[in-house]
């Protein structure tokens, strides 16, 4: 069975779409999803959010904004507290330092201030480098942006870094912009400070521009400290940080990013985004705010409950045969299932319907992510336990018939 | 250690090989860590807790506040301890504030919660004075909320 089409309810009117949308492949992710709608009793590792509630100061802190009648627009930057917030909290953790007034813009999500960072930097033709596989939104929005994405492949014997010898093979004199995401989506793959050093010197000679999309950077295990590329030698004035509450702070609904950058960018990516959005959501910028003045109990009650399922779900995968190193970061593990002879797309459609576990296929996530699948572990233990009980069944079952 | 103590007090009851796998340890390690923490005291049992809008609805809880009178040698102790062993008190603390032990008494009825304080608790010496509240709804207990949020409808599938 295939993924199924597209529905169309009408044709009387043939609208036509602009070719560079129109030309944009639909997401592996949602051709993916639209099966899995389809079905009951799924259990589904395949959800890129936590599966716990925003915590409840947190909650409580925007019923109280909202009691209190916050709703209005903000400034186009953002509520000059949460900026101040933001440039404390990027302080603390990263040792990075944004004025406030003039350096810091709040955003709709990081995909927001992704899509924002693009379009304020490139003209038509330039070209975006990004590591693979990765995140969904990457190639489109640098094609929306009007620029030329170009992917280099990370591997699972490198851990899914980025190595600078093939960056800098990747690199002609139209490149512009560098963008990185670790820890990262989908693999889980995290960077030393050693192994940035000659990235970000490549960065530097051929005056790229860094967006670094920090998302997952408090969901790190095992006391490995963070390294972002922002803080080498040089960096911090030519890179766009990007981070938002939506993971460590479990509040993907409320939309809040944020964009870190020289002034002279920050005013530009204002531009658009005050053109488009005009500001993000006053909501979720009065429950930022809380989030980030007294959040750190929070995320940290959360990661730790992830560094748990992390251990659970790689020691089950390994022992199954579906290999996997034990990631430093992010709620994912990006497992290898080249034992099962299956190819990324049939393991994930034949699992789902054989034994209705959801995982995602690597090829989603760009075509280096062949031979693997996703696994989500932001899903409560009983239900990790189950997913692997079926994978086990569905396996034995492939060995059988051979 | 602490992280042992973190899952029991989570749930006493998961399997001690999902425990090892939890936290990626051998099981023989957590089940000799646990059987240590039993031995020294510092686990002294593990508890079911019950809903009681649903199961024994005519049982009540009563905390009490009491004030006594402080003994030269021992201060509270001894007082505290006599009290603590009578059947109906599940809990005992010595407070600061106003008075100065609360305790937590569960009788099969109104009746006998009254009487155990008028008859028992009132007449012990060196008891001053008693302050008796009944429970009345539940709505946390042991850090389980009784009135579960609904889980979060997630989307199956996200990027």
């Amino acid at each position: 069975m295939g993924f199924r089409s597209r529905s169309t309810f009408c044709h009387a009117v043939s609208i036509r779409i602009a070719d560079h949308v129109r030309d944009i492949p639909r997401s592996g992710i949602r051709d993916f999803f639209e099966v899995v709608q389809t079905m009951d009793d799924v259990i589904s590792l395949g959800i890129g959010e936590p599966d716990f509630a925003t915590p409840w100061h947190i909650r409580e802190a925007a019923i109280y904004a909202l009691e209190r009648g916050r709703t209005g627009y903000t400034s186009n930057l953002g509520l000059p507290r949460l900026r101040r917030a933001i440039s404390n909290s990027v302080h603390k953790g990263f040792g990075l330092k944004y004025d406030p007034l003039c350096e810091v813009l709040v955003s709709v999500g990081v995909s927001e201030a992704i899509d924002l960072a693009l379009r304020a930097l490139l003209n038509p033709g330039d070209e975006v480098i990004y590591h693979e596989p990765c995140y969904v939104s990457y190639a489109p929005t640098i094609t929306l942006a009007g620029g030329v994405p170009r992917a280099v492949e990370t591997t699972a014997e490198d851990g899914f870094c980025l190595r600078a010898e093939d960056l800098e093979k990747a690199i002609t004199p139209r490149s512009r912009v560098l963008m990185v995401n670790f820890p990262t989506n989908p693999t889980g793959a995290t960077m030393t400070a050693a192994q940035w050093e000659p990235i970000a010197e490549l960065c530097v000679r051929h005056n790229l521009v860094v967006l670094t999309d920090e998302i997952y950077s408090e969901v790190i295990f095992d006391g490995v400290k963070h390294a972002s590329i922002a803080t080498c030698p040089g960096l911090r004035e030519r890179t766009v940080f990007l981070h938002g509450l939506s993971k460590a702070y479990a509040m993907t609904g409320w939309r809040i990013g944020y964009a870190c950058a020289p002034a002279e960018l920050i005013e530009a990516m204002m531009k658009i985004h005050q053109y488009a959005i005009l500001c993000a959501p006053i909501m979720g910028q009065d429950a930022a705010i809380e989030a980030l003045e007294r959040g750190a109990d929070s995320i940290e009650k959360m990661r730790r409950e992830y560094e748990r399922r992390r251990n659970f779900i790689t020691r089950a995968l390994n022992d199954m045969g579906l290999t996997c190193r034990k990631p430093n970061g992010s709620f994912y593990v990006f497992p290898s299932i080249s034992s099962s002879g299956l190819t990324s797309r049939e393991f994930s459609l034949r699992l789902l319907q054989e034994q209705r576990v959801a995982m995602v296929p690597g090829t989603a996530f760009g075509a280096s992510g062949e031979g693997h699948v996703r696994c989500s572990f932001a899903t409560g233990l009983d239900a990790i336990k189950s997913a692997m009980e079926r994978v086990e069944g569905f396996l034995r079952g492939l060995n059988a018939a051979k | 250690m602490d992280a042992i103590i973190d899952l029991l007090q989570q749930n006493a009851l998961m399997p001690r090989a999902d425990m090892a796998r939890l936290l990626d340890r051998d099981l023989a390690e957590v089940e000799s860590a646990i059987a240590k923490l039993e031995a020294e005291g510092i686990i002294l049992g593990y508890q079911a807790i019950i809903n009681r809008e649903k199961w024994d609805t005519e049982k009540v809880t009563a905390l009490i506040e009491v004030k006594v009178v402080p003994e030269r040698d021992g201060g509270f102790d001894r007082i505290a301890s006599r009290i603590a062993k009578f059947e109906e008190v599940q809990s005992c603390y010595l407070l600061s504030g106003a008075y100065d032990l609360l305790i937590i008494v569960e009788a099969a009825n109104l009746r006998n919660a009254a009487a155990f304080v008028s008859e028992k608790l009132s007449t012990i010496e060196g008891v001053q004075a008693t302050a008796t509240h009944f429970r009345l709804k539940t709505y946390k207990e042991n850090g389980t909320l009784h009135q579960w949020d609904s889980a979060p409808d997630r989307l199956s599938v996200t990027p």
